[in-house]
């Protein structure tokens, strides 16, 4: 092996490690949003629970110099504000779509405010030193969830209750099992997850939360979870191909393939591009739960 | 009742509206008034204003660009002297509305159009960026220089096609790595992406990173700093932010072309048209304090300088995208 051949596989490696780091916001929030889709409540309202993270996590994390009691927090932070939005979509019943849109709108409201409050700021918090942020953690934390959620999802009685809560809900009632409970429970543990995906940009990918830092994650984590068919494993092997085109693109700019230079816009719509294919059933059957979005009933 | 109290509390507002002797309205940008950059010193030049010239001010931060015209209209409608929007995305906003209130005193920045009763507030930002490429070319020791883009806009090609100038006008043989976060409003709020560039620039060889992408830029910082690394920051001084780190900031002077357009408007000097600000009159420039007087070395400085005055001069063309994309 020359040194050339050394410098490439050591490239090819480095652009792996990264494709893991930028999908991991992807697949905490993707985790959150299988719980809640799985147990039939349809989630928009990822990005805005990833927000809070992000900001909660930004918040503790900056003030206590210590990046878990802001993962922690973070989390708390996720399941406070997921109980309000069960408690529309799952007590008043209200459009879950709708109630999921205004919801990102709410945090990207109430964010600002409180950083006024405690910065006088309308968004950024201070920087986290270097020693108080993470440097792996979330990334394992990550795939260790991916494990325990499949096992827990295929293997327990549990969570073939959250599987019928989606599928059959009259079913699971007549075997004596409240899907509402269920679905709360979900709800609840999805915010939770998302919001570990916001801190796990402010904590571990960048060093601070910044106004709207989420950029759009939420919505590619829902269509990680469309393009893996709504399972967890395949939902993290979508994220970890959406963050590997988004390293590819960072690769391929200005860097022509073959003596043509690829458009980096070509890149960036792939997502997109992939997830419509998925659903228009191209790439594969993606079946959505069959009590996705009817609560009523 | 509840009426009546709404126009109470109206007429309580119009009252201390009054009082000031001039009311500025501040739009801001969708990095908002904390971007440590672009609209921090915006935000910095108003807030001078009002205190130094006493005029009342007010901001708002768009948080969505549909949402500029809309601003831009109730300044106008609650009778605002002087409203100042903040980015090139506000031009179409404030074309509209500057027609609609003709009596309306407007500015702008990085944004140009012609109106009787708007002041386009432009920068030579190719100038400070062929500055900041030359210390960067100066101080790297490798021959590879990165350069960070936030949205892919041709403001921004401007900075890099400046920067390039000036790397190779020191050193003609450097290799400018270019990359740019995204194509859309969200490249300037995403510092993970850019973190992830600079990472992937250092991976390949780049010492120095000059990065004009908004509150991205803190990514880029966050990278030097773990990989030990310098990068160069943009628009506000943004040595503090990592002392040690930050080579130098390519400065670009928003809070001066703010406070003059106030303090023109204070004094009915307020005229419409294009004014520009280059290095002659300290509009752009490359920023030297306590934080960075050590990295940045008394022997680049007095090089650097040079490369100032002849640029200034007229012995140095430093090439400009706005017109050789218009050929």
């Amino acid at each position: 092996m020359n040194s050339e051949d050394i410098s490439n596989s050591a490239l090819i490696l480095s652009m792996i490690y990264a494709a893991f780091r930028l999908s991991t916001p992807l697949i905490f929030a993707g985790l959150g949003g299988f719980l809640s889709e799985r147990s039939g409540l349809v989630q928009i309202g990822l990005e805005g629970f990833m927000l809070i993270g992000a900001f909660a996590g930004a918040c503790i994390g900056y003030q206590f110099s210590s990046p878990w009691l802001g993962w922690f927090f973070a989390f708390a932070c996720g399941v406070f504000f997921a109980a309000i939005y069960a408690t529309f979509v799952i007590r008043l019943k209200t459009n879950q779509i709708i109630t999921g849109t205004a919801f990102n709108l709410l945090v990207a409201g109430v964010i600002p405010f409180l950083s006024k409050i405690l910065y006088n700021s309308t968004g950024a918090t201070p920087t986290i030193d270097l020693a108080f942020r993470f440097q792996y953690e979330p990334l394992v934390m990550a795939i260790l969830l991916i494990f325990i959620l499949q096992f827990w999802f295929q293997k327990t009685n549990s969570g073939l209750w959250v599987k019928m809560a989606g599928e059959n809900p009259k079913a699971l009632e007549s075997s004596g099992h409240s899907p509402n409970t269920i679905r709360w429970v979900c709800t609840l543990l999805c915010g939770g997850l998302a919001a570990l995906g916001g801190a796990s940009l402010s904590l571990y990918l960048s060093s601070s939360y910044s106004p709207m830092m989420t950029s759009g994650r939420g919505f590619m984590a829902l269509a990680a979870l469309i393009f893996g068919r709504w399972r967890p494993w395949s939902m993290a092997l979508a994220a970890l191909l959406f963050g590997l085109a988004d390293v590819l693109q960072v690769q391929l700019q200005g860097h022509p393939v073959m003596g043509i230079e690829i458009p980096v816009q070509l890149i960036q719509i792939l997502p997109a591009v992939i997830t419509i294919l998925a659903l228009s059933g191209l790439v594969g059957r993606s079946q959505a739960p069959a009590a996705l979005g009817n609560t009523e009933k | 009742m509840i009426r009546s109290l709404l126009l109470f509390i109206t007429i309580l507002l119009f009252n201390s509206f009054s009082i000031a002797n001039l009311k500025v309205g501040l739009v801001l940008d969708k990095g908002g008034k904390d971007d440590k950059s672009f609209n921090s010193a915006a935000y910095e030049g108003a807030q001078k204003a009002a205190k130094d010239l006493k005029i009342e001010l007010k901001y708002v931060e768009a948080t969505d660009i549909n949402a500029l015209e809309n601003l831009h209209r109730q300044f106008a409608q609650k009778k605002y002297d002087l409203v100042i929007g903040i980015g090139f995305a506000q031009t179409e906003a404030i074309k509209k509305v500057s027609k609609q209130f003709p009596q309306t005193h407007f500015a702008l920045v990085d944004g140009e159009l012609l109106a009787p009763n708007v002041r386009c507030l432009l920068f030579e930002e190719h100038q400070g960026s062929f500055l900041v490429g030359a210390i960067a070319a100066l101080k790297s020791k490798s021959n590879k220089i990165g350069f960070i883009g936030g949205m892919d806009i041709p403001l921004i090609r401007r900075f890099s096609m400046g920067y390039v100038a000036g790397v190779k006008h020191v050193n003609p043989k450097a290799q400018i790595v270019e990359n740019y976060i995204g194509v859309t409003g969200e490249a300037w709020t995403n510092p993970a992406k850019a973190k992830e560039l600079a990472l992937s620039q250092i991976a390949s060889g780049v010492e120095v990173i000059f990065v004009a992408a908004g509150a991205s830029g803190s990514g880029v910082f966050d990278a030097v700093e773990e990989k030990k690394k310098l990068a160069i920051g943009v628009d506000s001084n943004q040595n503090w932010m990592r002392p040690g780190f930050i080579l130098t900031s390519m400065l670009k002077r928003v809070d001066l072309a703010v406070y003059k357009v106030i303090e023109d408007s204070l004094n009915n000097k307020f005229t419409s048209g294009v004014v520009r600000y280059g290095l002659n009159d300290k509009g752009v420039d490359y920023a030297l304090d306590q934080h960075n007087d050590k990295i940045l070395t008394a022997d680049i400085r007095s090089k650097v300088d040079d490369i100032k005055k002849k640029i200034i001069d007229g012995k140095i063309q430093v090439p400009d995208y706005y017109k050789t994309s218009k050929k």
